[in-house]
């Protein structure tokens, strides 16, 4: 049987739902693989939900909004992008092909672009084959790092972080001061990494108690690197010692949030 | 009737409409699959699930099942969703607890030769909307109170029609204009195309009008300086240019605030020659009795317009100010030449095409110019210019030594729309003018409710077609103002408190600053302020805001359901 891919389709109601059904309207044909959801504006598309959606094995997942300067929530769309430049980047550390997700901007005029749009991504997800996250028995280690990206998303740090960047590098603090773009995009991609990083140490600690040298061995991390997640990680109540061994204290995962 | 704790009970209607679903996708097969759906109670079949037959039917399922949820698989909720919700609401069933699976537009017309895939993507559409509906939740819309004012920013044609048209109604008038007098642009035109008449008389009525009413406050030499609240409660602050402020409340709002003249600075010799002007400026000699006779006129169309990149539009209005204005020269002066190099002429519409014919008919010489090869301009003798043109359907160079070149420039934005626009938290195009919610069926609202917009504050056009919009405006601003209370959108966002740390992250983000801190230092949503996008539920750091309607839980059953994950 021939690879049907599970495209799932995050759209905002004004634009892109609408060039979807102008699609229709106008008869543009176009593969039958994708499954949309409405939303009201892409600025919706929680990174959480983006991420979960490849834990539960979806092949792609496409985003689309108005495009910019057109979004009827003015910048609802613009947020979209900040949040989706966030996802790529924890994905590029999964090790999921990057090339799964992608958001574009169609007008509710682009009928035609629609289709071709989703022409293009469904042939391009055809071209990857099936996600290893799909099916009955996905793949183990990128499951774990997909999961971990999935929980660093969930991170108070990172979600004020892509909360904030418009007013950041847009406008002044009290002090008069203004971050710019390549300043705040450092700032972000060290957060990124060790949100991820620290996530993945989580889940560790969650399937048994870990050791300092084996979670250095199992990340590939400088021991000192592993120690300093640990350390924050204590201090927000992620882990806590759970017994020593010898002279060796081994970190458990804490129950948190919801 | 309350469906918050119950047991979802879900009724499927699947429309066949017509053969525009039925003839690709089996509906039948689409039912029964509904059927074996958790939480589904009852499904059928409709011809057409939108005719009159059909809404029967949903009501009916609704009385008979005691159904409490409501999915119809058919076209698009984008045209069709209040038409069912108004069913449901009929019934007894809250409004929001309808979800519908968009089967027509979305999946049997994209994929009318594919039958079988088509139908497997109608049943996880229909998967989909079980899985959302189980979770809805029922919504009240808030009711509010409207002041019986309006504000209307810009005191030209538009703006001044727009003021007498809601006076005559009774309702009171502010209207804020920045120059010292009423009246806009039109005050600079000389004639009025295709009428003929002079542009003065037909201003000084209408001003006289406005300032004559008293149910009109004309506020000249001021600007608005802040705009709060929300339709029917909008609290307005505006500044005069001696510095004086005053505030007042008012229930809507109009943008009539016009467009500006682009200046075509260093295009065809302009600002290095004294005889190129733009049209505005040959309006004024001619108003002015000021034109003397010229040999020759030469006219370029579409400067600065049109262009590949940056103003892109065609300003609407330069091929009849160009017609109009080389008919009055050869009025006034029968032996001269004009010129009319152009592009493509758009005379569109009963009167324009009309005008193209008798300039033709009295001798005005059109030459198409094509972008590639524009027209070039030099100093000639005598204080001439010469006019260097491509005649692309003669195939041949054309000099033509002028007098006086004017050039058609297009409307562009007026200066301060963006700072306007943010101040009223309404959208501005790609093109820079403001931005209606829709292009065809919501042409003169703005997304935001209460705020309206008419003229070419919104895109070029002609004075017949700005005071249409003008009365458009009025009678949608009239609404309500004249129904007196409201009720707004139930689709909000919601902050829970407990987990709000009130870092203000969604305040930042808030596009119409409908999130304030409270006392307790938390954050709350002005639910009548809000318009539902629910950027601040997916950027909330501690995820403590709830988008109604789209919660996190709905999202993601639909997302699960998509990917076939089975939900019980």
């Amino acid at each position: 049987m021939t690879f049907e891919p599970r495209i799932v389709g995050f759209l905002c109601n004004w634009c892109s739902y609408a060039g979807a059904d102008l699609a229709g309207v106008s008869r543009i044909q176009y593969p039958t693989n994708i499954r949309i959801i409405r939303l009201m504006c892409s600025g919706r598309v929680d990174p959480i939900i983006v991420l979960e959606t490849f834990v539960n094995g979806a092949d792609g997942v496409l985003v689309m909004g108005c495009h910019p300067g057109d979004c009827h929530y003015i910048v609802g769309n613009l947020y979209a992008e900040l949040k989706f430049r966030m996802v790529k980047k924890l994905i590029a550390l999964t090790g999921l092909e990057h090339e799964r997700v992608r958001l574009e901007w169609v007008s509710a005029s682009e009928g035609a672009r629609f289709a071709d749009i989703v022409r293009d991504f469904t042939n391009q997800i055809k071209a990857l084959g099936p996600s290893p996250l799909a099916g009955e028995t996905p793949e183990p280690n990128l499951l774990q790092n997909v999961l971990a990206a999935q929980m660093a998303a969930e991170s108070f740090r990172l979600r004020v972080l892509v909360g904030r960047e418009k007013s950041l590098v847009d406008e002044e603090n009290i002090y008069g001061e203004k971050l710019s773009q390549e300043k705040f995009d450092e700032v972000m991609n060290d957060a990124v990494a060790a949100e991820y990083l620290r996530s993945k140490i989580y889940l560790m600690a969650k399937k048994e108690p870990v050791s300092i040298k084996e979670l250095s061995k199992r990340l590939g991390l400088p021991s000192q690197k592993a120690l300093q997640h640990i350390v924050a990680m204590r201090r927000r109540g992620m882990v806590t010692v759970d017994r020593i061994e010898g002279t060796t204290p081994l970190y458990a995962a804490l129950e948190m949030g919801r | 009737m309350e469906h918050a704790g119950e047991a979802a009970r879900i009724g499927v209607f699947v429309c066949h409409c017509g053969i525009n679903i039925g003839g690709v996708v089996n509906v039948p097969e689409v039912v029964e699959y509904a059927k074996t759906l958790p939480g589904v109670i009852y499904a059928e079949g409709n011809l057409y699930t939108c005719s009159s037959e059909g809404i029967s039917k949903i009501k009916e399922g609704i009385a008979k099942h005691n159904l409490n949820r409501i999915i119809v698989a058919s076209c698009t909720p984008r045209t069709h969703e209040p038409l069912f919700r108004a069913a449901c609401e009929e019934a007894g069933v809250n409004r929001y607890l309808f979800e519908m699976a968009n089967i027509r537009d979305q999946c049997s017309w994209a994929h009318m030769h594919e039958p079988e895939k088509a139908t497997e993507k109608a049943k996880d559409l229909v998967r989909m909307a079980v899985a959302k509906a189980r979770l809805l939740k029922p919504l009240e819309e808030p009711e509010i109170d409207v002041t019986p004012s309006v504000l209307i920013i810009g005191g030209g044609i538009s703006g001044m029609t727009a003021a007498f048209c809601l006076a005559n109604q009774g309702f009171k008038v502010y209207i804020v204009e920045k120059e010292p007098e009423l009246g806009g642009m039109l005050r600079h035109i000389h004639k009025l195309c295709p009428s003929m008449e002079d542009a003065s008389q037909g201003l000084d009525h209408i001003v006289n009008t406005v300032n004559s009413n008293k149910s009109i406050n004309v506020l000249t030499s001021t600007v608005v300086k802040q705009v709060k609240g929300f339709i029917g409660n909008f609290e307005v602050a505006v500044e005069r240019t001696n510095g004086e402020t005053t505030n007042f409340e008012v229930g809507t709002v109009i943008v009539a605030t016009g467009a500006a003249n682009f200046e075509p600075i260093g295009m065809y010799g302009y600002g290095e020659y004294s005889n190129v002007m733009t049209q505005l400026q040959l309006e004024k000699l001619l108003k002015d009795g000021q034109l003397k006779k010229p040999e020759k006129v030469v006219m370029i169309q579409c400067v600065g317009a049109r262009e590949e990149k940056g103003r892109t539009y065609c300003s609407r209005i330069c091929c009849m100010t160009a017609l109009k204005n080389a008919m009055l020269i050869k009025e006034l002066y029968p032996d001269t030449d004009v010129y009319v190099l152009f592009r493509d002429l758009q005379a569109y519409g009963t009167h324009y095409e009309d005008w193209h014919r008798r300039a033709q008919d009295a001798g005005v010489k059109f030459i198409k110019y094509v972008l590639e090869k524009p027209p070039q301009v030099v100093q000639g003798e005598n204080g001439k210019i010469t006019i260097n043109v491509y005649h692309a359907l003669l195939d041949e160079q054309v000099k033509i030594s002028s007098d006086l070149l004017v050039l058609s420039t297009p409307l562009i934005p007026q200066e301060g729309t963006k700072e306007l626009s943010q101040k009223l938290k309404v959208p501005v195009g790609s093109d820079g003018f403001f931005f209606e919610a829709h292009v065809k069926l919501r042409p003169i609202d703005f997304a935001t409710d209460g705020i309206y917009v008419c003229g070419t504050a919104h895109s070029p056009k002609d004075i017949a077609e700005s005071v249409s919009q003008a009365f458009g405006v009025a009678s949608r601003a009239a609404i309500p103002m004249a129904i007196k209370r409201l009720r707004v959108e139930a689709i909000t966002a919601m902050v829970d408190e407990g987990l709000c740390t009130g870092c203000g992250t969604c305040i930042r983000l808030c596009p119409y600053s409908a999130i304030q801190k409270d006392e307790k230092g938390v954050a709350r949503v002005t639910s009548v302020v809000c318009k539902g996008c629910g950027t601040c539920a997916a950027s909330c750091p501690e995820r403590a805001i709830t988008m109604g309607h789209f919660t996190d839980e709905q999202v993601r059953a639909q997302a699960l359901a998509a990917l076939g994950r089975v939900f019980a």
